[in-house]
């Protein structure tokens, strides 16, 4: 049993001496954050830090938010971690990297000794670098044998991804570079709420916004939703009814494309009856959206010269996020916007790379080059590249919740190593998952920070962070872009690709099959995606360092890449998009005598995901210290509750205290937290893991709670 | 378990759904076998948007709800153009009009309603079927032939003004069809509105192109001439029947079961022979209204459940009558009578007849009781939403009388005036930048915005907070120097 008491970390973060080559100069580099990837400028600021200044970069024009403005904050911050650590009598005792990695190397042979490759499971981060996405998924398959791999993409982009590649063939976010969004004038955002999550980004949408063009879903009004002409406020998990009214509206109010229909698309007449079944008003009835705004999205969206769809988390991340994303889709491919310059579908996506991430072969089911791990031919060209037999590539392992929910069952792993990723914080039900954690004979953690993941760990180390290391990144467009080194790391930290090297090797692998050096480590990469449908074979550091804007496919140095997809023809055998034969379900967990409200999870603007790096910044900290329910006046009026109060917010699987802000434009049945606040403020105690049926999102945005007064006892 | 056999007889809306909620539940057929004869030549449709196909927006395959495969992709034996004409309980057995027997576990009477014509002179032939010129509408085939005599350049009556007449009335008079509704009652759609709105409604409808005869009893069809009333002629090639249905139950009436203004069903959906259920139309389930699609639906749903063992019972629908005519937003739902000076009861009620408004809310126990919203969509999407959810309504009844539960354009923005904004408010929220620190830089020098930007970060975000910012420092510039 681990109780994980805080440890006594006594390193200061002092730095490799060796002069940096770029120390002098400022670097041109990207934000540590989410998937817009901002252009910023690092300037040297000490031995320790840089200074940070907004680039003129496509996807931020200059611009940053208040997370990115205040990045370089964690570099020289005394909550670094610098050296590693491992568990003894209970504590967590500085050890040496020899050490520890040793520890971890014996541990792990003789659990796969023991009960076989598969009691060893990893778990990796959207927000590695494609090199370290790429190392872990060939580290788990080769160097362990293991099929238990997944990472926390799971949780963020598998329902779109899931969705447009059934519709399109292939799953690229955006695929058309972000700025084709300025010249739209009419631009759906369906559960997106990028004014705190990707603020930059509505720069992008200003020409929409000013031509009254802004339409948003979303049951908050969020300031996203304050800036659109339209804000559709469906009941949280009825998406796809609200999406299937808008596209029944479009068709009977005779918006349809039919030779776009005819010419590009399978699968309308199923998919329509489905539609059929969901006039306007009945749409009204469950989605609560009044039938003339439906017919009014419908038509403003028809009647644009240029209009896209964009989904977002709040539309996504559902039981039945796959079909609801493609119920979006359906809406698009109606009104013929995919595959056209100007117009199209995409997805928001959330990590710094949510993208790159979900294509290198961190993810259960793939192998680089978003191959999949059971289609033979793909498994034979990676096993050359690796320099394997095929038949010794494990096949498919487990989806990232059923993964951790397995650890320490009889059945399941019992040892766990952790990359880029927060799961006591992140993951639905998180008592659950904490609890199997503890279950574990060996949990290693590697993080920049003593994460919450990392308390509970009997192993942690100590890793090197954005701005000081190399490594890729594709960013929401589908552009692969070069995060460079500005300033040298810690002393005692090592890079994640450095770890697994170690690892490997202590594995008995030959060290030049887990190179460390990234560019070495994205050659093989190449090699391994060449010819797969996220082909980056075309794409060197020295056309990054030279400033090219690719978008993958890349299939050769001499190809430009492909800023914009499906011009001529999707990316199905017969060029086709597909229509989805959705229908609406509604939430796994509907609200009832004893959980009357619907809890909806989220994001705010000064946090990032489990909070691991944005609560250790002070100035962001100040900004929004902890955790917090909203609430309509007359909601928390009934429970007992005013504004400011403490609450407890309580579903079937868990309770989390916060306080009460009280916010006019909720739905009385509707409360919101964000997720990124730990210890009984986690909104993940609450959420509830029911998964899609072929991505296997949980549905973190809709839950059964209620609100209740708490004590006033919290030191 | 013994594979079952389920013979649905009727293959409408009910039927329809109820063969597609089984094979939701039981894909390949492992536990039920199902059998259905439907009457229509048709593959099943969606009778609710007839209107829609009456108005032109809508093709009568678009409103098919299976194709072709379905019913053999899904070991669904589908008899389509067949009926089912006798039963016989003891041997479970029902005979079709092909002289086939279908032998059964369970019996479901999906039959539907047909529509009634009022004995008025002239509008039933000898042989009781609609005479020429006189249609009612109910079925696809009705709607053709009222489509081809509308394109014809005939005028029309519509004997009727509830629901289902009056979306057939705005539907054709939106095809700039000449169209008179006759109805014999002093306002519209009486089961569903008081005097108030069917007033504000009839004012609308007549503000569409669409003639409303109110109080008007027709006494006889003279064809050629038209409806005759007994104070007067409405000219008409052709009467559109809309005066109501009544629930097809001969069959069941002949096999012996309990028959009441439809087959009476308890809440497993089971007739008087507990081998036998009913849903939809045919059906009557104390507390539900029938003629609508909702309940159907949800009673097809739930007789699905039960036959396939789940346990949870049919408790009624709560019906919300929204009226589909374009130019029209309409919803009517739970006790709308009671008068304004109940006094158990909180009624809200506003009429703005000029502008097609009227809104009714009652409010009994701190819930909705009954509402009717005209020419108020958001109403009608928030009131019901409160109403189907139970919820207590807002301490300001009066917002959600309007549908302005919403405050408009609560924060942010440009618009917000420098001098009056609070010193705390946030002005640039991408950057946490309040008007005190904005005021700050100015004092210590930002005396513009790209000055204000590299002090404070303010408007380096999302940059919609340009304008408030650049206010901020104008507003600050006209002040007396010794009041900056």
């Amino acid at each position: 049993m681990r109780t994980a008491p805080l440890p006594v970390v006594a390193a200061s973060a002092a730095r490799d001496p060796r002069p940096d080559r770029s120390i002098d100069v400022p670097t041109d580099s990207h934000c540590p954050y989410c998937a817009l990837q901002c252009g910023m400028s690092l300037s040297p600021a000490g031995r320790t830090s840089v200074r940070v200044r907004p680039r003129d970069f496509p996807t931020n024009g200059g611009g940053l938010c208040q997370k990115g403005w205040t990045s370089a904050a964690l570099l020289g911050s005394p909550a670094r971690l610098t050296t590693p650590l491992v568990r003894s009598g209970g504590v967590l005792r500085p050890a040496s990297w020899d050490e520890a990695l040793g520890l971890v190397a014996g541990r792990l042979r003789e659990i796969v000794d023991e009960r076989g490759p598969d009691a060893v499971a990893l778990f990796g981060g959207g927000g590695l670098t494609n090199e370290k996405a790429y190392l872990l998924g060939k580290f788990a398959r080769v160097a362990v044998g293991t099929s238990q791999v997944d990472y926390n993409g799971r949780f963020c982009m598998s329902s779109a991804a899931a969705a447009a590649n059934r519709a399109f063939g292939l799953d690229r976010g955006l695929p058309f570079p972000v700025t084709d969004l300025d010249g739209a004038d009419v631009v759906l955002l369906a559960g997106a709420n990028p004014a705190e999550t990707m603020p930059p980004f509505l720069s992008h949408l200003r020409r929409a916004a000013e031509a009254g063009g802004l339409i948003v879903v979303d049951p908050r009004r969020t300031p996203t939703a304050e800036r659109a002409a339209l804000h559709l406020a469906p009941a949280p998990g009825t998406d796809l009814a609200l999406a299937l009214g808008i596209l029944h509206a479009a068709v009977a109010d005779g918006h349809l494309d039919r030779d776009y229909v005819r010419d590009r698309t399978a699968g309308f007449d199923d998919a329509w009856r489905l539609a059929a079944a969901w006039w306007p008003e009945r749409a009204e009835r469950v989605t609560g959206v009044a039938a003339a705004d439906q017919r009014r999205a419908a038509a403003l969206l028809a009647g644009a010269s240029g209009a896209y769809v964009l989904t977002g988390r709040g539309v996504e991340q559902h039981a039945t996020g796959v079909d609801t994303a493609g119920a979006w889709i359906n809406l698009a491919l109606a009104l013929g916007l995919p595959g056209r310059p100007g117009s199209g579908w995409g997805c928001l996506t959330g990590q710094g790379n949510g993208q790159g991430g979900r294509e290198h072969g961190q993810k259960a089911d793939q192998l680089p080059g978003y191959r999949r791990i059971d289609d033979p031919a793909a498994r034979a060209h990676v096993a050359r590249v690796w320099g394997v037999h095929p038949d010794a590539l494990p096949g498919p392992g487990r989806s990232a919740y059923e993964l951790l929910d397995a650890l320490g069952t009889p059945g399941g792993p019992s040892a766990l190593l952790v990359f880029g990723s927060n799961p006591v914080v992140s993951a639905p039900h998180a008592r659950r998952v904490a609890d199997r954690l503890a279950a574990l004979d060996l949990l290693v953690v590697a993080d920049i920070v003593l994460s919450e993941t990392a308390l509970a760990a009997d192993v942690v180390l100590p890793v090197t962070q954005w701005a000081e290391e190399d490594g890729t990144l594709t960013n929401l467009e589908g552009r692969v872009l070069l995060r460079r080194r500005a300033l040298p790391p810690p002393a005692g930290a090592r890079t994640d690709l450095e770890v697994l090297h170690g690892l490997a090797v202590r594995l008995g692998q030959p060290p030049e099959r887990f190179p460390a050096d990234p560019e070495a480590v994205f050659a093989e990469l190449r090699a391994a995606s060449a010819g797969g449908p996220a082909d980056y074979s075309g794409v060197t550091y020295d056309r990054l360092r030279a400033g090219e804007a690719l978008h993958w496919p890349v299939p050769a140095e001499d190809h430009p890449g492909t800023p914009r997809l499906f011009l001529d023809r999707f990316a199905h055998p017969d060029g086709l998009a597909r229509f989805a034969a959705v229908d609406h379900t509604g939430p796994a967990e509907p609200p009832d005598a004893e959980f009357p409200l619907h809890a909806v999870t989220g994001r705010v603007l000064q946090h990032y995901q489990s909070g691991a790096q944005t609560r250790r910044v002070e100035e962001l900290r100040a900004a929004v210290p902890e955790g917090y329910v909203e609430a309509h006046p007359d909601t928390a009026g009934r429970a007992g509750l005013a504004d400011g109060a403490l609450a407890a917010v309580t579903s079937r699987r868990g309770k989390v205290v916060v306080r009460v802000r009280c916010v006019d434009s909720l739905p009385a049945d509707v409360v919101f937290l964000p997720f990124h606040f730990p210890g009984d403020q986690r909104a993940n105690l609450l959420t509830n893991p029911a998964l899609d049926p072929v991505s296997r999102m949980p549905e973190f945005k809709v839950c059964a709670v209620r609100l209740s007064p708490a004590r006033e006892a919290r030191s | 378990m013994r594979r079952r056999t389920v013979l649905i007889a009727g293959y409408g809306m009910a039927g329809a759904r109820l063969a597609e909620e089984i094979r939701r539940r039981d894909p390949r057929g492992d536990r039920l076998a199902v059998v259905a004869a439907g009457r229509e030549p048709h593959l099943p449709y969606n009778r609710v948007l007839l209107s829609a196909v009456l108005a032109g927006a809508m093709s009568p395959a678009s409103v098919r709800l299976q194709d072709e495969a379905w019913a053999a992709g899904h070991g669904v034996d589908l008899r389509r153009g067949r009926d089912v004409v006798a039963v016989d309980r003891d041997r479970r057995e029902a005979l079709l009009d092909d002289g086939t027997t279908v032998a059964y576990d369970v019996l479901v009477l999906a039959t539907g309603a047909r529509a009634w014509v009022p004995p008025v002179e002239g509008l039933l032939a000898d042989d009781g079927a609609p005479a020429p010129g006189v249609e009612t509408f109910r079925t696809l085939d009705d709607c053709a032939r009222i489509e081809a005599a509308a394109r014809d350049g005939a005028e029309v009556a519509v004997l009727g003004g509830g629901l289902l007449g009056l979306e057939a009335a705005r539907g054709l008079a939106g095809r700039g069809v000449p169209v008179t509704v006759v109805h014999p009652v002093a306002h519209l759609m009486e089961r569903q509105l008081d005097r108030g709105a069917g007033d504000v409604l009839a004012r609308t409808l007549r503000g569409l192109g669409v003639r409303v005869r109110l109080n008007a009893r027709a006494v006889r069809y003279l064809p050629g001439d038209g409806l005759k009333l007994d104070d007067g002629l409405v000219p008409a090639d052709l009467v559109v029947v809309s005066a109501g249905v009544r629930p097809e139950t001969g069959l069941a009436e002949a096999a012996g079961l309990e028959v009441d203004r439809g087959v009476v069903v308890d809440d497993e959906l089971r007739t008087s022979d507990p081998a036998i259920r009913a849903i939809g139309d045919c059906a009557r389930h104390p507390g539900t209204v029938s003629g609508l699609v909702q309940p159907a639906w949800e009673q097809a749903a739930a007789l699905a459940g039960l036959l396939l063992g789940e346990a949870t019972p049919y408790r009624g629908t709560s019906v919300v009558t929204r009226l589909k005519a374009s130019g029209v937003d309409l919803a009517a739902l739970g006790d709308v009578h009671t008068a304004p000076d109940d006094p158990d009861t909180e009624v809200l009620c506003l009429t703005d007849a000029a502008r097609g408004r009227y809104a009714k809310l009652v409010v009994r126990d701190e819930r909705v009781a009954g509402a009717i919203a005209l020419g108020l969509p958001d109403a009608a999407a928030a009131i019901t939403r409160f109403y189907d959810g139970g919820i207590p309504v807002p301490a300001d009844r009066l917002a959600l009388l309007l549908g302005r539960a919403l405050p408009d354009g609560a924060a942010g923005g440009g618009g917000a005036d420098p001098a009056t904004l609070p010193a705390s408010s946030v002005v640039c929220r991408c950057n946490s930048v309040s008007k005190e620190r904005l005021v700050a830089a100015w004092r210590a020098g930002a005396a513009d915005v790209p000055a204000l930007a590299t002090a404070t970060r303010a408007t380096t975000g999302c940059g919609t907070c340009r304008d408030t910012v650049a206010g901020v420092a104008r507003w600050l510039a006209a002040q007396p120097a010794t009041a900056r």
